[in-house]
């Protein structure tokens, strides 16, 4: 049964990193729900975070594949109950709905979001949590003629996982070990 | 103080280009196969001073330098170097980078870019090499800047001859090859994302010997890993004492002599009818440096499920990839099989390897026999194979093409030393034999080497037979023509009631184009001339070419029909 998972995968910051771990999924006509990069607690490492549904079975493969590429540190796949995530919103909202006393104030404070700019003609709003409460917002906005929209990939932190720098020490130590082999 | 004098000694002012050939004579290169072309002409000019160290073989298309790469690497051991332009030079390759891909065949392959200022302009002869390299390469990486060189190249040569081995894409920009560094170069002693060689887990071999310990019926199954680790004596050793039958993948033939009581044959397809329906009698099967691949399992389904599976792997993704093991050996196959050893209890199978006999004689006198020493007038690609055989006594090197003929050849050729059967397994690339067997016969001087080709395979790159002639090496070229594409042939004859769509070929004369090469060549229609006309191949102080008209629809049996369970194996 297909799931959906969040795969963590962390790399060297290099060029072609990226076409290398989409290729992994590419290959197997999976699609990538969402997908964010950024740099992680260990400068120089980058870490994905890609959300993609696939059933146990393939994503334990997928997972190995990503791990065979040269420039991948390690990556680990997580069901949702076993992360903390949260996505990112934008959403920019005419000035004149708010001057037409229609109730965008009540829909910014029930939905905890925040103003990030007012201008002449449009407020944009942000709004960070679940995938659900960032739809829910959207759909109570949408009546107030939403000018544009746009939402991150999830990023997500585990709860059970080993730090990623214990991983890398490992890693380095493995090295240790080859290099007094040969 | 002595590392920083010798800083200074070593420390040169070059040219990238010339950097990438004294990278390459530091990385104990001596054979480059390649093509030159714009984007690369720097490099070569740098070539052009270092002839005694580095031979350049030049090819008359990139897909046979590579191949003959490929040959290369199999025979010697070493790593493979192709070099070719940018563009059309880069694209030409990517067929073979993809067969290296699959069958883990360590390249470094050098291509030439336009000038990073043009890179993304659509500027003469740019192709996106790293896009179009990603899928099929271990590693990729564009070079820039000329001091990027050394260090390129150093992880290059170590990716790709490390752990399970593969193809690496250098991309190397025109400004780069023409611009200047101070250069030193340091080989690659291992980097943090990369562990070439896992260790097995924990208890892993006390476990796997625990089963091995206790089976009754246990099968071995020799991949292309015992090959790349050099796994050989160690396989022999383990099976000896055990009293194990070792089975083989195309891959893995000749890791394991042909005459050796214990080896039962090949798997797949179109493998031995023991091993493949043992397969699904077996309690224990071991499979060492071997990937499950489809052409060996058949329908996954109905594959060995009643045996525990054992499985010695360098490559953790290939762990229960297409068949559960239930005792993964995570590592190089030499160092897993040593460890093994003292672990086994000595033992024999008598009535189990009675088993395989049996099935033995069955497949011999429904097919073997007749394909070896038919009664009727066609020849048989099987009978030229045993005429081979009989002259070579299992010391050649046997490079094969893809169809028919290369079933017929793993099937019947007969091995005495390991590395000596070569030919595009994962990929099942036609056009490869050829270029491979010059390529083999580099890494193996000392060795015959023959090329087994049909008719179809052979118009894949037969302008190789330029490069043959120029670079007077020499090998025995046989084209077993049957006038079809044989192998598709066969399979519409049973799979699509005859249906002969597109696999007839009208040949041109190939003794006549072959000569035209300056290639001696002879062509037999008839059994009685073909002793003689092997005797005149292998006498022959040269590169020797002989075409075998053999019957024109003959079909290889036994069959695993795509898609069925290997205990169904039909043998006609």
């Amino acid at each position: 049964m297909e799931k959906l998972f969040t795969i963590s995968i962390f790399t060297e910051n290099q060029v072609g990193v990226l076409a290398r771990v989409a290729a992994v999924f590419t290959r197997r006509h999976l699609n990538i729900e969402s997908i964010t990069v950024s740099e992680s607690e260990v400068e120089g490492v980058s870490r994905f975070t890609i959300l993609s549904k696939m059933n146990v079975d393939q994503v334990k493969k997928v997972v190995k594949q990503l791990e065979k590429q040269v420039e991948v540190l390690k990556a680990v796949y997580h069901r949702d109950e076993e992360t903390v995530y949260q996505e990112i919103a934008l959403y920019k909202v005419p000035i004149h709905s708010i001057h037409n006393g229609m109730p965008v104030e009540e829909v910014i404070r029930k939905n905890q979001a925040r103003i990030l700019s007012m201008e002449k003609d449009f407020i944009i709003l942000e709004k960070a949590g679940y995938k659900s409460e960032i739809k829910q917002l959207f759909d109570q906005l949408k009546p107030f003629g939403l000018l544009e929209f746009v939402c991150s990939g999830r990023v997500a932190v585990t709860k059970p996982m080993k730090p990623f720098a214990e991983y890398l020490k490992e890693m380095e130590l493995a090295q240790v070990a080859v290099g007094s082999l040969q | 103080m002595i590392g920083e004098q010798k800083y200074h000694v070593s420390e040169q002012v070059i040219s990238g280009a010339e950097a990438l050939v004294r990278s390459l004579i530091a990385e104990e290169v001596n054979y480059i196969f390649g093509y030159p072309g714009g984007a690369i002409m720097p490099v070569y000019d740098s070539l052009y001073h270092y002839t005694e160290q580095l031979h350049h073989i030049l090819t008359r298309h990139e897909q046979g330098a590579v191949h003959a790469a490929q040959g290369y690497a199999r025979t010697s051991g070493k790593v493979g170097v192709v070099m070719a332009t940018s563009g059309p030079g880069a694209t030409n390759l990517i067929t073979g980078i993809a067969d290296a891909m699959i069958d883990s065949t360590p390249l470094v392959c050098i291509t030439g870019q336009v000038p990073s200022a043009l890179l993304g302009t659509d500027a003469f002869q740019e192709t996106d090499v790293i896009g179009i390299s990603t899928p099929v390469t271990k590693w990729n990486f564009q070079v820039t800047k000329p001091e990027e060189i050394p260090e390129a190249i150093a992880k290059a040569f170590y990716i790709a001859r490390s752990g399970r081995p593969g193809p690496v894409v250098i991309d190397i920009t025109k400004d780069a090859q023409f611009g200047e560094l101070n250069f030193q170069y340091e080989k690659c002693q291992g980097f943090r994302s990369y562990l070439p060689k896992p260790t097995p887990a924990p208890g892993s071999i006390e476990r796997a010997a625990d089963i091995i310990n206790q089976s009754k019926k246990p099968l071995l199954l020799v991949g292309q890993g015992v090959i790349l680790a050099e796994a050989e004596n160690e396989l022999k050793t383990l099976i000896e004492k055990t009293g194990i039958p070792a089975a083989w993948t195309i891959m893995g033939l000749s890791a394991l002599e042909t005459n050796h009581p214990l080896n039962v044959g090949m798997l797949g397809m179109h493998g031995n009818y023991g091993p493949n329906v043992l397969t699904n009698e077996c309690d224990v099967l071991i499979a060492v440096g071997m990937r499950f691949d489809d052409r060996v399992t058949g329908n996954l389904n109905y594959y060995a499920k009643q045996a525990k599976v054992i499985h010695l792997e360098i490559d953790p993704s290939e762990i229960d990839k297409n068949v559960k093991a239930d005792v993964a050996v995570l590592g190089d196959a030499k160092a897993s099989l040593a460890e093994l050893i003292p672990l086994v209890n000595a033992n024999t199978h008598p009535e189990w390897l009675q088993r395989f006999r049996d099935c033995d004689a069955i497949e011999y006198e429904k097919i073997i026999n007749a394909e070896l020493n038919p009664e009727k007038e066609g020849l048989t690609m099987a009978e030229v194979i045993r005429r081979i055989n009989e002259k070579t006594e299992g010391d050649a090197v046997i490079v094969t093409d893809v169809g028919q003929h290369q079933m017929v050849a793993c099937r019947y050729a007969h091995f005495s030393k390991s590395k000596s059967n070569i030919t595009s397994g994962g990929l099942g690339t036609m056009g490869f034999a050829l270029p491979a067997a010059f390529g083999a016969k580099v890494g193996a001087p000392d060795r015959e080497v023959i090329a087994i080709i049909g008719d179809g395979g052979f118009q894949m790159t037969l302008q190789e037979l330029g490069t043959v002639f120029q670079t007077q090496v020499n090998i025995k070229i046989v084209v077993l023509n049957n006038q079809f594409l044989g192998m598709v042939r066969q399979w519409q004859q049973l799979f699509f009631d005859k249906r002969y769509s597109a696999t007839e070929l009208i040949n041109p004369d190939f003794v006549a184009i072959t000569k035209g090469f300056g290639i001696k060549a002879q062509k037999v229609d008839n059994r009685n001339d073909l002793d003689s006309a092997i005797h005149e191949m292998f006498d022959h102080d040269g590169s020797y070419f002989l075409e075998v008209m053999v019957e024109k629809e003959d079909n290889v049996f036994p069959m695993v029909p795509s898609g069925a369970s290997i205990s169904d194996i039909r043998l006609e």
